[in-house]
């Protein structure tokens, strides 16, 4: 076994050539202020005991890591374990980061919280650890993705966030992030941005990569425990990418141990309409990182496409083109159908719903089990649950007739049901 | 089902050295109108510093016109580009459509998306740049772009390719200090003044290194926000440019919020130049028919300047402030 040296960003925030700062000089003196306070946080023993009480008692960790042993059993290849995020506080792993950032934030004195949201789930990660430290909330939310994601908008609302529709562009995840970036620098000197992902400007990758990192370290240790040795492979979706840094960075000091990060297919690669940035993407400048993204020949930045909302973004984090670069990590995509597809065979052989993210983590287990021996050991970072999506998948599989699988192994048995989220878009602004 | 494990042939672009094919050049190169000539060391090397200059010395302040290249069509917007240049504006700010303009307030937003609609790109902002040179050879013209055009292009062609088209500085509002040295180099050797921008968030210590390579003049930003018209606008300005003059000779000034002669006329008592842009593009959305928004824009333009003429009779220079 090797061990390796973990990655590290550079002075300016760089991994490799990839992060840096590229925002507004209004912010430049905060996010100098967030590395300092974050990096003597870091370094204060009672910060990080604070931050493991609440991880324990109120987001619920240790996750468990269980063996999927119905699903292993259907696709008759490699053993497959999954790491229970989807049993987290809110559903997600998302609270780790929102968890961390918000203790952070109350460190620093603010007394208001913002972020973006795309599924929903990083809202309602944030609303909820807000409520519970009494800061104020304000969630951005793409009017589109409110439409996909309408039951985390309501959960929002009742954790006493305000919810502000963006109705720019395709209305989804990328202007959410533009309109909270502009929200946090017209009140930059109250207000904390929550970036729910290992994006934006340094040191946002680096802190969420770290508070996610439990994920990874906890896995490690469970993995010892039930097989006595390390997995061959570790598969997590990748949208901004931070259940996937999370598990990986753990696992990236040992070389034996094959990371590999899935992105959204959309509707296939040849199409254009996928949110694919380290796949088909082009390094840029895109919410304050130099990192891979999808862009014209003229520089403007595209929209994304996926079945689900929280992968639905042009670019990815600075770190992952880094694992990519660096050969530490792989990266693969799904299609929407695929993660249909997987949605439901998790549903059928293990009952357990995966939110629509991690249902491409799935698929792409579900297409590299078979092709291994039954020795050998994927581990699979199950980052949501997917209540939040059932009205959006029956609309699809609806809308698809019989044929949500294409190429999947779940076959397709859609049921023709009336879409339930017709007629309610808005509904609850 | 096959095993798909596509590493990514994705290449990396080095950040400078990027040769992407795309039409950077102008279609129509215009004669004389080419980078700015060398001149003696301390002097400004460009339109912008000289015009600042020659205002300075006259004791009145710039008017510093922004408006969206390609707003509300490519032809009305160099229609209107000619009509500020001749009603008065003494440095033209002309903004390269962004799909993601993050310091930008909705009227700004709003301009820039109608501009990309009509199919503006940022070698179409250079052509435009090149005919309006070409009619007007000593207006002093200034990009206001966000990085990653740049980036695509590639900083050393982008320079080029603005320089050949009479461009004389460039603003780039997500670029700070820190990830500017590879632009700066880059303007700098085709003779183009890389204007930073100031908040009135730096502290001290920061307004100093932020001036430090400045070139043509320092951008502040009158308030903690983004871009479009203000009510009221908040004092943080005037310390704000006291401190910048503290570590600079060049020209301040300010822009952000800045709508109404008044306004204008109130931060030309501390400031070398008022930057007026969303009371322009605001203008732009209105749907007026050309010519009515071309005379519209020019009045707005001569009313701004005749306020900060009459406010530099009545108030001394800047350098009391």
């Amino acid at each position: 076994m090797t061990v390796r040296a973990l990655s590290q960003p550079d002075a300016r925030g760089r991994f490799g050539p990839y992060g840096g700062r590229f925002v507004p000089e209004t912010l430049m003196p905060a996010l100098v202020e967030l590395e300092a306070a974050y990096r003597e946080a870091q370094a204060d023993p009672a910060f990080q005991e604070e931050f493991r009480y609440y991880l324990r008692h109120y987001v619920g960790r240790p996750t468990p890591l269980y063996y999927a042993e119905g699903l292993t059993r259907r696709l008759g290849g490699a053993k497959i374990y999954l790491k229970r995020e989807d049993l987290c506080h809110t559903g997600a792993h998302k609270i780790n980061n929102a968890l961390g950032q918000v203790l952070l934030a109350r460190r620093m004195g603010k007394t208001r919280v913002i972020a973006e949201t795309g599924a929903g789930q990083h809202g309602v990660a944030t609303a909820t650890v807000a409520a519970r430290f009494g800061l104020e909330c304000q969630i951005f939310m793409g009017a589109e993705d409110m439409r996909r994601q309408e039951p985390n908008v309501f959960r929002m609302r009742l954790l006493g966030a305000e919810v502000v529709p963006v109705e720019t562009g395709a209305r989804t995840l990328k202007e959410a992030v533009s309109a909270a970036i502009r929200e946090w620098v017209t009140h930059v000197e109250t207000t904390h941005y929550v970036i729910g992902s290992v994006v934006g400007p340094h040191p946002y990758p680096v802190m969420v990569r770290d508070f996610q990192s439990v994920i990874g370290r906890e896995a490690i240790e469970q993995i010892q425990a039930a097989e006595g040795r390390l997995p061959d492979y570790v598969v997590a979706c990748v949208g901004g990418g931070s259940n996937a840094m999370g598990i990986f960075h753990p696992f990236s000091a040992y070389s034996e141990v094959k990371l590999v990060g899935v992105e959204a297919g959309g509707l296939g690669l040849e199409t254009g309409r996928h949110g694919a940035a380290l796949t088909a993407g082009v390094p840029g400048v895109l919410h304050g990182c130099y990192a891979p993204v999808l862009q014209d020949e003229h520089g403007q930045i595209r929209e994304a496409h996926s079945i689900s909302a929280g992968l639905d973004y042009p670019g990815v984090g600075p770190e992952h083109a880094y694992f990519r670069d660096a050969g530490l990590a792989e990266y693969a995509t799904v299609t929407d159908a695929e993660a249909l597809a997987a949605f439901r065979l998790l549903a059928e052989t293990e009952g357990i719903l995966p939110a629509l993210e991690s249902a491409h983590a799935i698929a792409y287990a579900a297409r590299l089990a078979p092709t291994l021996p039954r020795d050998a050991v994927i581990l699979v970072n199950l980052s949501g649950r997917g209540d939040k999506d059932i009205f959006h998948v029956m609309a699809h599989l609806a809308g698809a007739g019989a044929g949500a699988g294409s190429g999947g192994p779940a076959g397709g048995r859609g049921e023709r049901a009336g879409s339930p989220v017709d007629g309610k878009e808005g509904g609850a602004k | 089902m096959t095993h798909p494990m596509p590493t990514n042939p994705v290449p990396t672009n080095p950040m400078s050295t990027n040769p992407v094919p795309t039409n950077a050049v102008p279609a129509n190169p215009v004669p004389g109108s080419g980078p700015n000539p060398p001149v003696p060391a301390g002097a400004p090397r460009t339109r912008i510093g000289r015009r600042l200059a020659e205002l300075r010395a006259r004791g009145e302040k710039a008017l510093i016109v922004y408006l969206v290249a390609g707003d509300p069509d490519p032809e009305t917007s160099l229609a209107l580009l000619r009509a500020v240049a001749g009603a008065g504006a003494d440095v033209i700010e002309l903004g390269v459509p962004f799909s993601d303009p993050l310091a930008d307030g909705p009227v700004i937003q709003a301009g820039t998306a109608r501009a990309l609609r009509a199919g503006m790109t940022p070698a179409g902002v250079l052509d435009l740049a090149a005919r309006l040179r070409a009619g007007s050879p000593e207006v002093p013209l200034a990009l206001m772009t966000y990085v990653n055009p740049v980036l695509r292009m590639g900083y050393r062609r982008f320079c080029a390719a603005a320089a050949a088209a009479g461009v004389d500085g460039l603003i780039v509002p997500d670029l700070p200090h820190e990830e500017a040295g590879e632009l700066r180099e880059a303007a700098r050797a085709e003779g183009l003044d890389l204007i930073p921008l100031v908040a009135p968030t730096t502290p001290p210590e920061r307004v100093a290194a932020v001036v430090r390579e400045a070139g043509g003049f320092v951008y502040c930003v009158s308030l903690t926000g983004v871009t479009g018209p203000r009510e009221t606008l908040p004092e943080g300005f005037i310390p704000l440019v006291a401190e910048v003059r503290r570590h600079t000779e060049l020209p301040v000034a300010v822009g952000f919020g800045i709508a109404t002669p008044a306004q204008a006329a109130r931060v030309a008592r501390v400031a070398d130049g008022v930057i007026v842009g969303s009371a322009l593009v605001r203008l732009c959305g209105e749907g007026l028919p050309p010519e009515r928004l071309v005379e519209e824009a020019a009045a707005l333009v001569r009313g701004l300047k005749a306020a900060l003429k009459a406010n530099a009779q009545g108030q001394p220079p800047a350098e009391s402030a």
